[in-house]
């Protein structure tokens, strides 16, 4: 069966079984590995995507959820890493081993799409289903108010 | 589309690792009487011609300077240090310097990067990588110029002659260059500290940029063409085997291509994978789907006896009889025997998994009596040898890359998914990705080892600590390589042979303890309940007495001094592989971290207003640190952590901004063990399966403000990665006591307090 949905702007038709989770019809089927597999289960948010600028655990979320939509992954944030988030990530050296990181960034752009000026706690609350087994936490918190144009101190 | 993004994910394979794709393939020039190291077989392509004195640095006649990481980037920042080290040597400027990772090589020397080594152990080795190339880069520029090289100064990616303004760029002089014999280390001077531009300031982070655009490429990343993905279902024992099975319902999943039954794996485990049956898919999705209804009888085996609950009992009850005595000061139980007071605490500690964000995974490709393997490892010569031994060919024929890794934190020392991929591969006749899904990283790990501990402390009139007796039981690592019951000495030191204790009888046993897991070793190893144990007694002795925690615990290690294994009671203190002469334990450096940590803290107002503090300090891998933990109760009576402050003296360091990194890092590591993590076993399985259950601390559960301070120092560097763990689940251990009166002797706290 064939879906069809736009991903960071290209219109995609794959042939694929729709109940495929998102993340792997973009990993193994469109390679855009930039998108993580962590737990399988909505535990981690590694593989946060955006459907239609809300922040999706795509792997649970099952590729026809997606037919006719807009999905956007890390790839396709910005063209070369000049996002705010980007920006305040690299200027911090947020990433430790990075690989949540993709994850995170996506879950805090949705939350600044949605609330420019976000507060400490709404922070904490959006990014809590992101885990980072390095600890990067604290400067996660840091860039997420530096991308907001927040005080970060 | 698929063979253009093969392609790109190749070519951005290279990029990533700083090496263009173009010019693959052109031959290394190897100047006929160079007297270079052996070369690895798999050195990375770099322009023909040029300099190459050495198996790290290469500097092309275009002025490129390519320079080898060869240890493993896991979030360490180790392709932001190690590189500038050399660079900084060299005189190399880092926008022109291309840093390439090096494959699994054993002329690079030891590559497992795990034990905190990377900077500690090759220092002095990788300085001198870049200033060997300095000095025939010198050499070659002073010839022309008909002056002494003292006279030439390399700076900023060329050679300079002082006092007049005539320079080489370094491309000008590599060719050269590559025509002088390489100087032995006797011919080489070390630039002094103060020349270094780049030792121990804030270096920019390399894989930045990559990794927040997301191209970054990790071990499941790696797309070749053709390539099927695997998952394997594995027997829940460890050393259980496939009794039956029936795969008729698997390989009618649309996408399965087959199923491979894998040899079972049999003590010692070695590196060896666990056996079970793959599942070969077209990908990801369709292999886990077949796994899931594949119909297997699992056989057991002898550790299908394992439950952890009563193995803890068992713990308890082996501590409680004399063990092999370790270290012996004096005569102890003549001192306890005679002392004004006893005091007496046993403490638990629980297995732990690793859990690295990027479950392992690696992809093989075998043809033609070769194997290429990209994988995610910290040990890629161990991959290498083990894919070699597995498949039955010469460790020449076995090349391995390696890509970022995803976390590490020792899991992948041990290569066991490695050799799965390549068997895999070599089964299937076509390249093979094999993913480890979260359950199976969180059921088929080499655990952190299971602990009891019994301490005894003797208390003379006046409080002073007079006697200490220490009984240790855990199952050790050496398990998982021979039939081993009792802890190697690199375990016993680590916390037991060489902690100073100003204390005159001094007694340490370990206990005998046998494995029914795989054991292996997680971030700061055996140091993790060592510390919890000694850092957690101290503070109920000081409680005992009525003191200040900080006083007893400065009291107990007592005055500024170098301690000598005679004063600690034992033969030897492994210190990590390094010697006592270069790494002595120094209880100034530990006094100071715990001074300076308790100023920054303001220790002095350590309970107010709902708020209470803990401290710990510990001296592992040749760092010392000391921590203390801030906690409040929230509205509904739950502990949480809302400070946390950590010093850090690890002598010399690289990179100042990776290092603080480590150290924040290593504080919501330790309280992810400290309140919430713990592996348990029934029947000889793990109960736990993904992060549901096997929890790790949030963002909202991480203090507002985790405050590093790294003593500045021109020591002997120690180690970075590990050290920071140690302390922490005892310092938030003491600040819960001193928050609320209950003494967590457990970890983790969640076993005993509301957090």
């Amino acid at each position: 069966m064939s879906i069809r949905l736009r991903v960071n702007g290209t219109e995609h038709v794959l042939d694929v079984d729709p109940e495929m989770p998102l993340l792997w019809a973009l990993r193994d089927v469109l390679t855009l590995t930039g998108t993580k597999y962590g737990c399988g289960q909505a535990l981690c948010g590694a593989c946060v995507v955006h459907i239609d600028g809300a922040a999706v655990r795509s792997c649970v979320t099952p590729v026809r959820r997606a037919e006719g939509r807009e999905v956007m992954t890390i790839e396709g944030l910005s063209p070369d890493g000049s996002h705010p988030l980007q920006k305040a990530w690299v200027d911090l050296a947020v990433p430790q081993c990075g690989f949540c990181q993709a994850g995170q960034i996506m879950t805090a752009a949705a939350l600044l799409a949605k609330k420019p000026k976000p507060t400490d706690a709404e922070i904490d609350q959006s990014l809590a289903g992101n885990l980072c087994r390095c600890g990067t936490y604290t400067r996660i918190r840091t860039a997420v108010k530096k991308a907001a144009g927040l005080p970060t101190e | 589309m698929q063979d253009t993004r093969i392609r790109l994910s190749r070519r951005s394979v290279l990029e990533g690792m700083g090496l263009v794709a173009a010019g693959l393939g052109l031959e290394v020039f190897l100047p006929a009487r160079a007297h270079a190291a052996p070369m690895p077989t798999s050195l990375p392509e770099v322009p023909s011609g040029g300099l190459r004195a050495n198996v790290f640095v290469h500097v092309a006649p275009d002025g490129v300077v390519t320079i080898v990481c060869h240890r493993s980037e896991m979030g360490q920042g180790v392709r932001s240090s190690l590189p500038v080290l050399i660079a900084d040597e060299l005189g190399a400027d880092m926008a022109h310097v291309k840093v390439v990772q090096g494959d699994g090589d054993e002329a690079y020397g030891d590559q497992n990067t795990d034990g905190s080594s990377s900077v500690r152990k090759i220092f002095d080795d990788l300085r001198y990588a870049g200033a060997t190339v300095r000095t025939m880069l010198v050499a070659v520029a002073a010839k022309r110029w008909k002056v002494a090289p003292a006279e030439c100064e390399a700076l900023d990616h060329a050679v300079f002659h002082k006092g007049t303004r005539r320079t080489f760029k370094f491309g000008d002089l590599a060719s050269d260059a590559a025509k002088l014999k390489v100087p032995g280390k006797d011919a080489v001077t070390l630039r002094p500290r103060g020349e270094l531009k780049h030792l121990g300031k804030e270096l920019p982070l390399l894989d930045g940029p990559d990794i927040v655009t997301g191209r970054a490429v990790f071990g499941a990343d790696v797309v070749l063409p053709g390539m099927r993905t695997a998952v394997i279902a594995r027997p829940p024992v460890a050393g259980g085997k496939v009794a039956r099975y029936d795969a008729t319902k698997t390989l009618a999943v649309p996408g399965v291509r087959q199923v491979v039954e894998l040899p079972a794996a049999t003590k010692p485990f070695l590196f060896q994978p666990l056996g079970g049956l793959a599942v070969v898919a077209d990908h990801t999705w369709a292999a886990m789907k077949g796994r899931a209804v594949l119909d297997v009888t699992w056989e057991g085996g002898d550790n299908a006896v394992y439950d952890s609950a009563a193995y803890r009992e068992q713990l308890l009850e082996v501590i409680g009889k004399p063990g092999k005595v370790v270290r012996n000061v004096g005569d102890a139980e003549g001192a306890l025997a005679k002392a004004a007071k006893r005091v007496r605490a046993t403490y638990n500690t629980p297995h732990l998994a690793h859990a690295p964000m990027e479950p392992p995974a690696a992809v093989a490709k075998v043809e033609n009596g070769t194997c290429e393997v990209w994988a995610t490892t910290q040990n890629p010569q161990a991959a290498r040898s083990e894919v070699a031994k597995a498949l039955g060919i010469d460790p020449s024929k076995v090349t391995v890359h390696v890509t970022l890794l995803g976390g590490g934190f020792g899991r992948k020392s041990k290569p066991d998914y490695v050799v799965e991929a390549a068997l895999v591969a070599k089964a299937v006749g076509a390249p093979v990705r094999l993913q480890w899904t979260r359950e199976d990283d969180v059921r088929h790990d080499y655990y952190h080892s299971t602990s009891a501990q019994r301490l005894e402390a003797g208390l003379d009139a006046s409080g002073k600590v007079v006697a200490w007796h220490q009984r240790i039981a855990f199952p050790p690592i050496g398990s998982t390589f021979a039939d081993a019951t009792f802890a190697g000495d690199g375990e016993m030191g680590q916390g037991i042979l060489d902690l100073p204790l100003a204390i005159p009888d001094v007694r340490m046993e370990n206990c005998e303890a046998r494995a029914h897991t795989r054991i292996g070793w997680l971030r700061s190893v055996a140091n993790i309940y060592h510390a919890f144990a000694v850092q957690s007694f101290i503070d109920e002795l000081a409680h005992e007495r009525g003191a200040d925690p900080r006083d007893t615990l400065l009291e107990v290690l007592g005055p500024s001094r170098i301690v000598t294994p005679k004063d600690l009671g034992v033969a030897k203190v492994p210190n990590y592989g390094q010697s006592l002469e270069e790494h002595p334990v120094d209880t100034a450096r530990l006094r100071r971290v715990i001074e300076r940590v308790t100023g920054l803290s303001r220790w002095d107002e350590r309970k107010r207003e709902g708020r209470a503090l803990g401290l710990a300090a510990h001296r592992s891998f040749l760092t010392y640190v000391a921590v203390v933990v801030s906690v409040v109760k929230d509205a509904d009576e739950r502990i949480r952590v809302d400070e946390a402050w950590i010093v850090a003296d690890a002598g010399t360091i690289v990179n100042l901004e990776r290092v603080r990194a480590q150290m924040e890092g290593a504080v919501v590591f330790g309280l992810s063990l400290g309140l919430y993590g713990a592996i348990t076993m029934k029947d000889g399985a793990t109960v736990e399966s993904n992060f549901r259950d096997y929890r790790l601390a949030r963002i909202a559960e991480t203090p507002r403000r985790i405050h590093v301070d790294i003593i500045p120092s021109d020591g002997r560097p120690g180690g970075v990665g590990e050290p920071g763990v140690p302390p922490v689940a005892p310092a938030l251990a003491n600040a819960v006591f001193a928050l609320t009166g209950t003494r967590v002797r457990e970890l983790p706290l969640v076993k005993t307090v509301k957090v």
